[in-house]
């Protein structure tokens, strides 16, 4: 069976069918030759979607329950995970996954939000909606970084924070402001991936960092298009142009100046293709890494100021009008 | 025009330009207590009803007038205007409700900076102006909040930040989200500089603005029953699918938590700060150099956590 389609992605899925149909019946060369033919078309017709999609379609892309996670990265791209738990005060959460492992040879922290894959995996892992022992556990394990001189590679992939009673008892907020200001001043390098979804400040809460890159079809978002529609439309089926509005996509954060540089996915999204998507994805991590672990300290972290610092900057954003 | 007006109960996150203030009849009826009261006295008694304590929300020129000595203060960063980074449009275009609240509120945008000086303590306070879009930080509230902090830091002077909003600017997207990360990144260098920071949370404080600066106060001190919160109380209803207990997101349920330091009266507010400063050691601070062998670039904490030695 195929990886799931998108409700726009009906054009594939009816080749798709086509396949499956074709695949009933008895094998003989000119079956084997048409489900070949229509296998080429599923390409041109994915080249062609994928090649202009608007911002809902983006958001349903980075959402893709398919959609390789760290899990998935922590496999393709890195050897010996060892992966630690906890974050010594109240519990382990299990929304936001650390350890370290080795990249090209070299020991690394990985820090990252985790949604799982099966029902099962789903549940445990919270969808991917990390509670504050997930934002503490993951400072902890960058200090541990920071005290060893290790770079830190981060993967941001989460719709929200948990919005639950427990969240809000046990500082949530507290928990991502302080993970705020002490990445700002972490002595390490720090390499960010929003990988998925970039939900506002449960997304933020791990991705402050010397560069902050994206995935092509990832998105990144003050409030996830639903909720925008709902407050300012007062209408959740709004959400199309909320996507719309709230310049979500890659392209428009690289316009902004809030991420660095585009990480390329295979035609029709990174879920088609989890192994050329870790390809793609090593290709630009290896040379950022390399820039980042380059500098030396001071300027390191002077760079990493002025480049937050710098975001919404005089002349494109605001005016001062006196 | 109506001698007395109804006032309603603040909403959360709201992003409605017309929040629950003052109304500006002769007599105000208290929301939590009923009490008819003139509103000389209610302005006089700094809008806390004199029977029943409730804190009406004051705008952010009132609030500095609570905190200021003689109610003077100098105003930074007065002109900077947002220049809509999205071109945003929803139901109406967003410049068109920043030019509406601008016309309502008399500001350029969700908060006043100001220095001058608290029982003699010379300090920057920034307060946030919950008529303007809710409060909400975009990267207007964002960049005069970094440029206060870091004039405090030069000049050697505490922040005092009075928070007041539903969060992040929905309409100026991911660049609002920043805003946050600015902020922080700015308050770690008034920590390496030893610098106080007080945060006041009033009602309401919510969303990115309390993940960011409202909870990293040396002191974060709040008003009486303010709804204070991450998540808002129907984001959290709807994900739990039942209803929060009374009290929860409250001033006291957070001091319960032992997320805040202290509960104060806005009549107390301003000597508790002032006494939190003097222990800080501001007002001496004029005189009294950085420590030694203290650098801006944030080269390592001094807080006793582990060092890189690479
Ligand atoms: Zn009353």
């Amino acid at each position: 069976m195929a990886p799931e389609t998108l409700e726009f992605e009906e054009p594939i899925a009816a080749v798709l069918r086509e396949i499956d149909a074709l695949n009933q019946l008895p094998p003989t060369d000119a079956r084997d030759r048409q489900i070949e033919a229509l296998q080429r078309r599923i390409q041109t017709v994915r080249a062609a979607l994928y090649a202009s999609l608007t911002p809902w379609q983006r958001v349903l892309v980075a959402r893709h329950p398919a959609r390789p996670s760290l899990e998935d990265f922590v496999k393709l791209l890195f050897t010996g995970f060892v992966e630690i738990h906890g974050d010594r005060r109240f519990a382990d959460d299990h929304a936001i996954m650390t350890g370290f492992a080795e990249y090209k040879g070299q020991p690394v922290l990985l820090v990252g939000h985790v949604k799982g894959g099966d029902t099962k995996e789903k549940i445990y892992r919270n969808f991917g909606y990390a509670r504050p022992e997930g934002y503490r556990k993951a400072l902890r394990a960058m200090r541990l970084a920071e005290k060893f001189g290790r770079p830190i590679i981060i993967f941001v992939d989460t719709p929200a924070a948990y919005p639950g009673i427990e969240s809000e008892e046990r500082g949530v907020a507290e928990a991502i402001a302080v993970n705020l200001r002490e990445m700002m001043v972490l002595d390490t390098s720090i390499v960010v991936l929003v990988s998925g979804e970039g939900g506002s400040g449960g997304a933020l809460g791990i991705a402050v960092g010397d560069r902050v890159l994206m995935q092509e079809f990832a998105i990144y978002s003050v409030i996830p298009p639903e909720g925008c529609a709902a407050i300012l439309w007062r209408d959740a089926s709004k959400k199309i142009d909320a996507a719309e509005a709230l310049k979500l996509t890659a392209p428009d954060l690289l316009k902004a100046g809030i991420i660095d540089e585009i990480v390329p996915e295979p035609v029709g999204g990174a879920h088609t293709d989890p192994a050329a998507a870790a390809r793609l994805m090593d290709d630009v991590l290896e040379r950022v890494l390399g820039e980042v672990t380059s500098l030396d300290r001071e300027t390191r972290l002077r760079l990493r100021y002025e480049k937050f610092r710098g975001m919404g900057k005089i002349g494109i954003d605001f005016v001062d009008a006196e | 025009m109506a001698w007395f007006k109804k006032t309603h109960k603040p909403m959360a996150a709201s992003t409605k330009v017309k929040a629950s203030r003052v109304p500006e009849g002769l007599w105000v009826k208290c929301p939590d207590c009923s009490q008819v009261i003139y509103n000389k006295d209610l302005t006089t008694n700094l809008n806390v009803c004199p029977k029943c304590a409730h804190h009406f929300r004051i705008g952010a020129a009132e609030r500095l007038r609570t905190l200021f000595d003689d109610g003077i203060w100098v105003e930074c960063d007065k002109g900077l205007v947002s220049t809509d980074p999205l071109q945003f449009t929803d139901t109406k275009p967003y410049k068109a409700r920043l030019q509406a609240s601008i016309e309502s509120t008399g500001l350029k945008d969700a908060i006043i900076v100001a220095s001058g000086r608290i029982d003699g303590i010379r300090a920057i306070v920034a307060a946030m102006e919950y008529a303007f879009i809710g409060g909400s930080m975009g990267v207007v509230v964002g960049e005069k909040i970094a440029r206060a902090i870091e004039r405090a830091v030069d000049e050697r002077v505490p922040v005092v930040i009075v928070c007041c909003s539903g969060g992040a600017r929905m309409m100026e997207g991911a660049l609002s989200l920043m805003q946050m990360v600015k902020v922080c990144g700015a308050l770690a260098r008034l920590d390496l500089a030893r610098l106080p920071y007080i945060s006041v949370l009033t009602d309401p404080t919510t969303g990115g603005v309390t993940a960011s600066f409202a909870m990293l106060g040396d002191l974060n001190i709040a008003e009486p029953k303010a709804l204070i919160g991450f998540a808002g109380p129907r984001v959290i209803e709807q994900t739990i699918r039942q209803k929060l207990p009374e009290g929860f997101q409250r001033s006291e349920f957070l001091l319960d938590k032992g997320m805040i330091d202290l509960v104060i009266d806005r009549r107390e507010m301003k000597a508790v700060i002032a006494t939190a400063l003097r222990f800080m050691g501001a007002g001496q601070a004029d005189a009294v150099p950085p420590p030694p062998g203290r650098e801006l670039v944030a080269a390592g904490r001094d807080d006793g956590s582990p060092k890189s030695h690479a």
